[in-house]
């Protein structure tokens, strides 16, 4: 598996638990403190570039919380 | 120094709390009711002679040596089996005593050898001390039959079995029933007829015996003799050490002659393993001085080129200058490091400072990653700590064990002892495992009251079900929970699990688990007075690991199973000191003691502590290594005792990204798989050559000592200070107790472990700091770890592994492990351990076999979606239909060729426990292993070419 398809499908993996939350928004912050928490800056970087070119193969919580991580990201 | 035998008491201690006085000659001695009256008088210091008791089993009351006499009491009793009792005076020597004990010692004598003078156990036998103490000078009965012309067993490598020597005390029957718990021996006949053997008269390595050496302590004489005795002698002085082999941690003494090791005793006072040990710890330290021990540093610049020999100094120097020039080029986060589970904690902690100091990035891991992390992370989520919440002792006040993907008889042997012998005084068992462990059925006077044998990866739908059953019947301890746990999250949680999708009658189909064994196991477990969950890699190794950690946290909380003896959740760990390296801060988001690297107050304390900028972002984790190394951003890898290619999985991938570095250091005992792809090579010391401390499953620092000079001259924690100080960050540590200083300096658990305390109370269970100075049996007791106090529940959703079974890929492949093997097997491979396991085989279902046509001992392919290899076959029935299972002890098996790039989704640790694949039968190993066996053999005459020219 190719570097970026790993990322995505770790993103996915860590979403799929969160995503038992029926509050969404809760589900999502988990997903992002949990990557910002554990992944090594250069992942999240291409996670983050990932998503921002349009973010295919990422499920909907992954998006959400990445889409908060890019947020962050440009503060 | 000297030998110092440990003090034999006779009979077991009561654990009464109750005491009564009696007189003993004229002594007045006070003792726990329960107390044999022999163990009363030794504890005053008076020796009552004695053949068939010895203080680790029962008595046995037949030889009758031990007779007293009582006031005003008739005939003579055995002091073994007699109770003290207010009041009574004991006389314990006098002339008919005298008489009678003479008299005995003259009937064992004329049935026994007497060649005391060339014998193994010459200084060392309690017959001969016996014959000494009852004063026999002359013996005068000549038997017309003795057993003097018996056998000799030489069958186990370890230790030989000669009957001519036998006085059929039975103390090795009841040793390895009452200790071991396995009844391979058995005592037949009667009078001159009885006599001892392996179960019904076989050799001993054709009977049960899993060699644990336990009829060998207990025995008197020398006919139970370790054969290392025999070879060399009686060893003269001892030493106090932890094993190095699994997370039991048990306590040895190193009985030594000079400094060679001649046997390895286990030592009584140990608190994890109470004087009893298994076939590792105690006989397979050979490999400490195997011939393939590489003991001169070595470098090389290419893998394609011989090793050269190099002085320490040009070792150092050419790794430091090696990793300087590639931060240069590639910058400072190119390089990091891997501490290893077999390191001591003092050592595990210098590498990762040296690494978040010294290279000045968080790119350290431990091979915990694939194996517990997802217990670090789950179990700090919910209880706020890292670790099992009880000591094994523990376990005898369980009224319900409840054991989860754990196979403790082979992977934990000692703890698998004492659990077995709670379950033989009544514990109910529920196993949760999709094979047959031995302690389902295959373990004398056990029967698991459930096995709840699922299918694999489907570990989180039965805890969620039991869950359920929990919750849906009222058998929850709402009191524990509403006031120990977060109760918002509780409620929370009870909504979740009370969906009836989660009903174990709704997820049968999904698990394969019968609903109704579901509910009666579930209520087993919620009404037990004490329910004692225990764990293994079969709980972590999988995409949903760390959920299942926090599924079973939930589970106990909601019974209230947590806080107190008997109960608690306890991951049984792997290697000896798993627990300690992820206590040191080995993986790359955490400090030592679990704290966040983003966390400011801690990241202050240790930059003014280490004096150096520290990074507040997590580094690489081993996979993500892996994939920087094929991105060429990640270029330098220090690995200090771990062999990431045998071990990790996806092996083509890991072998691709080492070939990719520009430098490997390698810090080892041996030329391992890993070493074959390295440029620098350390030779490591192993735990025999070091000073230092292990930490094992209960949270046990437990103290490991040096009883012999490092092969290579130096300890692990001595190089890393070298490599350290030549990169230009200064160390100047002059012994570990000085590391272990500064990590109690640094870490709350830690704050009161000191050397001197240790030595003081043999060992230290963590948090020890000012509230619990003597440390910390039990957790939660009062509250849990997190900053609030309270327990966390959280949600967990059954999520289907990504790795399907389909028609191309029909059988679930799933791993584990055996006793006498361990791990990638580079110590025990390198021991007599291979007389019982010498190769991995494929264990396979009759049906599944048949179809394939495949017998026991014919090669079977194994193919799934990452890679080929060839196993001999072993048709089995302990693994359901659909199901196939293998060890991973050998390289050349290639188990990780097969498994795949799938891992937990919190921690990355791989997906072992579940690869589908194909299985069909081949005619000769597969093109990987063949490939593998050339590099291999290339790599070995490569070191053969730099030893000559060194
Ligand atoms: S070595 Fe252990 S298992 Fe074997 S007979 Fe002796 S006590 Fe039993
Ligand atoms: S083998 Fe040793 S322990 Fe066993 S009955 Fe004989 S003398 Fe006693
Ligand atoms: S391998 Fe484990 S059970 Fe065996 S002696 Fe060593 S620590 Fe004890
Ligand atoms: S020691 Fe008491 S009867 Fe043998």
């Amino acid at each position: 598996m190719n570097k970026i398809d790993n990322l995505i499908k770790m993103a996915n993996d860590i979403s799929n638990f969160f995503n038992a939350d029926p509050d969404k928004e809760l589900a999502a912050d988990g997903v992002a403190k949990h990557i910002m928490r554990g992944w090594e800056p250069r992942m999240r970087h291409d996670i983050i570039n990932h998503y921002q070119q349009g973010g295919s193969g990422l499920s909907d919580l992954a998006k959400m919380a990445i889409a908060k991580l890019s947020e962050q990201a440009k503060v | 120094m000297s030998i110092n035998k440990e003090q034999d008491f006779g009979t077991p201690a009561s654990a009464a709390s109750q005491t009564v006085a009696l007189e003993i000659d004229g002594f007045t001695v006070t003792a726990p009711v329960g107390t044999s009256i022999m163990r009363a008088a030794a504890s005053i210091g008076i020796d009552i002679p004695k053949l068939c008791a010895t203080d680790s089993i029962e008595p046995f009351g037949s030889c009758r040596l031990c007779v007293v006499q009582i006031e005003g009491g008739r005939g003579m009793p055995a002091s073994c089996t007699t109770p003290v009792a207010e009041g009574l005076k004991v006389c314990t020597q006098n002339p008919r005593l005298a008489d009678v004990r003479r008299g005995i010692m003259e009937l064992y004598i004329s049935d026994h050898p007497l060649d005391c003078l060339t014998c193994s156990a010459n200084g060392d036998c309690e017959l001969q001390d016996m014959a000494g103490a009852v004063g026999l000078r002359e013996v005068r009965y000549n038997p017309v039959e003795t057993h003097l012309q018996a056998v000799k067993d030489e069958s186990n490598p370890y230790f030989s079995f000669d009957p001519s020597k036998c006085i059929v005390c039975s103390r090795c029957v009841r040793a390895c029933e009452e200790t071991q718990g396995t009844f391979a021996l058995t005592l037949d006949g009667r009078g001159f007829d009885s006599k001892v053997s392996p179960s019904q008269n076989q050799a001993f390595m054709d009977s049960e015996c899993v060699s644990c050496g336990a009829c060998v302590q207990a025995c008197p004489t020398a006919t139970l003799m370790e054969k290392s005795v025999i070879d060399h002698g009686q060893p003269e002085h001892a030493i106090v050490t932890t094993c190095a082999y699994c997370g039991v941690g048990c306590s040895f003494r190193a009985e030594m002659k000079g400094e060679q090791v001649i046997r390895m005793v286990p030592h009584k006072d140990g608190k994890a393993n109470h004087g009893h040990s298994c076939v590792k710890g105690r006989f397979a330290f050979g490999y400490a001085t195997h011939k393939d021990r590489i003991t001169k540093p070595m470098i090389r610049a290419s893998i394609k080129d011989a090793w050269q020999e190099v002085s320490w100094e040009e070792a150092i120097n050419h790794a430091a200058s090696e990793f300087n020039r590639i931060q240069a080029k590639y910058g400072k986060d190119s390089i990091g490091g891997i501490t290893s589970s077999r390191c001591t904690n003092e050592e595990t902690y210098l590498v990762q400072k040296l690494i978040r100091a010294g290279f000045g990035n968080n790119n350290v891991d431990t091979c915990a990653r694939v194996c517990h992390s997802p217990t670090g992370y789950g179990l700090k989520q919910t209880f706020g700590e890292s670790s099992g919440t009880q000591d094994f002792d523990s376990v005898m006040q369980s009224d319900v064990i409840m054991v989860i993907g754990a196979n403790p008889t082979d992977g934990h042997p000692v703890f698998g002892s004492m659990m077995k012998k709670r379950l033989r005084q009544g514990a109910k068992l529920i196993v949760i495992d999709p094979r047959e462990i031995d302690l389902v059925s295959n373990s004398p006077h056990i029967k698991a009251d459930f096995h709840l044998k699922l299918r694999p990866s489907t570990n989180v739908a039965v805890i969620n079900a039991l869950a359920h059953v929990v919750i849906t019947e009222n058998l929850a301890d709402d009191a524990f929970a509403l006031e120990r746990c977060d109760v918002a999250s509780f409620e929370k949680w009870k909504t979740f699990i009370a969906q009836d999708y989660h009903s174990p009658e709704n997820s049968e189909a999904i698990t394969g688990v019968p609903a109704a064994d579901i509910r009666a196991a579930a209520r087993l477990y919620a009404t037990a007075n004490n329910g004692a969950i225990y764990y293994g890699l079969g709980v972590t190794e999988h995409s949903q690991g760390s959920t299942m950690v926090i599924g079973i946290a939930n589970l106990a909380m909601a019974t209230g199973n947590l806080g107190r003896d008997g109960v608690g959740v306890n991951p049984l760990r792997g290697q000896n000191n798993v627990q300690g390296s992820c206590d040191m801060g080995s993986f790359p988001h955490e400090y030592p003691g679990y704290r966040h690297v983003s966390d400011s107050d801690t990241r202050n304390l240790f930059q003014q502590a280490w004096q150096a900028e520290l990074s507040p972002e997590p580094g690489l984790r081993i996979p993500n290594m892996f994939d920087a190394a094929m991105d060429k951003t990640f270029l330098g890898l220090y690995v200090e005792g771990e062999d990431i290619a045998q071990s990790d999985p996806d092996t083509q991938h890991v072998l691709a990204a080492l070939r990719a570095m520009e430098c490997v250091v390698v810090q080892d005992i041996f030329l391992n798989e890993t070493a074959k792809f390295a440029h620098v090579f350390l030779p490591g010391a192993s735990f025999l050559e070091k000073n230092g401390t292990f930490t094992n499953a209960e949270r046990r620092i437990s103290p490991v000592r040096k009883v012999m000079t490092p092969l290579a001259g130096y300890q692990d924690w001595e190089v890393t200070q070298m490599l350290s100080n030549a990169m230009g960050y200064p160390m100047n540590y002059s012994h570990p107790s000085e590391i272990m200083a500064e990590i109690a300096s640094l870490t709350p658990s830690f704050q009161g472990v000191s050397y001197e305390k240790i030595d003081e109370l043999g060992s230290i269970q963590w948090p020890c700091n000012e509230q619990t100075p003597s440390g910390t049996p039990i957790m939660h007791r009062e509250t849990f770890m997190r900053d609030n106090g309270k327990g966390l529940f959280m949600l967990t959703e059954f999520v289907p592994t990504a790795e399907r079974t389909n028609q191309k890929f029909p059988l679930i492949l799933t791993t584990g492990r055996i006793l006498s093997q361990y791990n990638v097997g580079a110590q025990t491979r390198r021991t007599a351990n291979n007389a019982w396991h010498s190769e991995d085989r494929l264990e396979i279902h009759p049906h599944d076999a048949e179809d394939r046509g495949l017998k026991t001992g014919d090669w079977a392919g194994i193919k799934s979606r990452a890679g080929e290899t060839v196993l001999r076959a072993l048709i089995s029935e302990r693994v359901q239909p659909g199901v196939v299972y293998t060890t991973f002890h050998f390289p050349e098996s290639g188990a990780n060729v097969i498994t795949t790039d799938n891992s937990d989704w919190a921690t990355n640790c791989p997906e072992y426990k579940v690869t589908a694949v194909q299985v069909s039968k081949v005619s000769q190993p597969s093109e990987w292993q063949q490939e593998y066996h050339k590099f291999s053999e290339n790599q070995l005459e490569l070191l053969e070419q730099g030893m000559a020219n060194g």
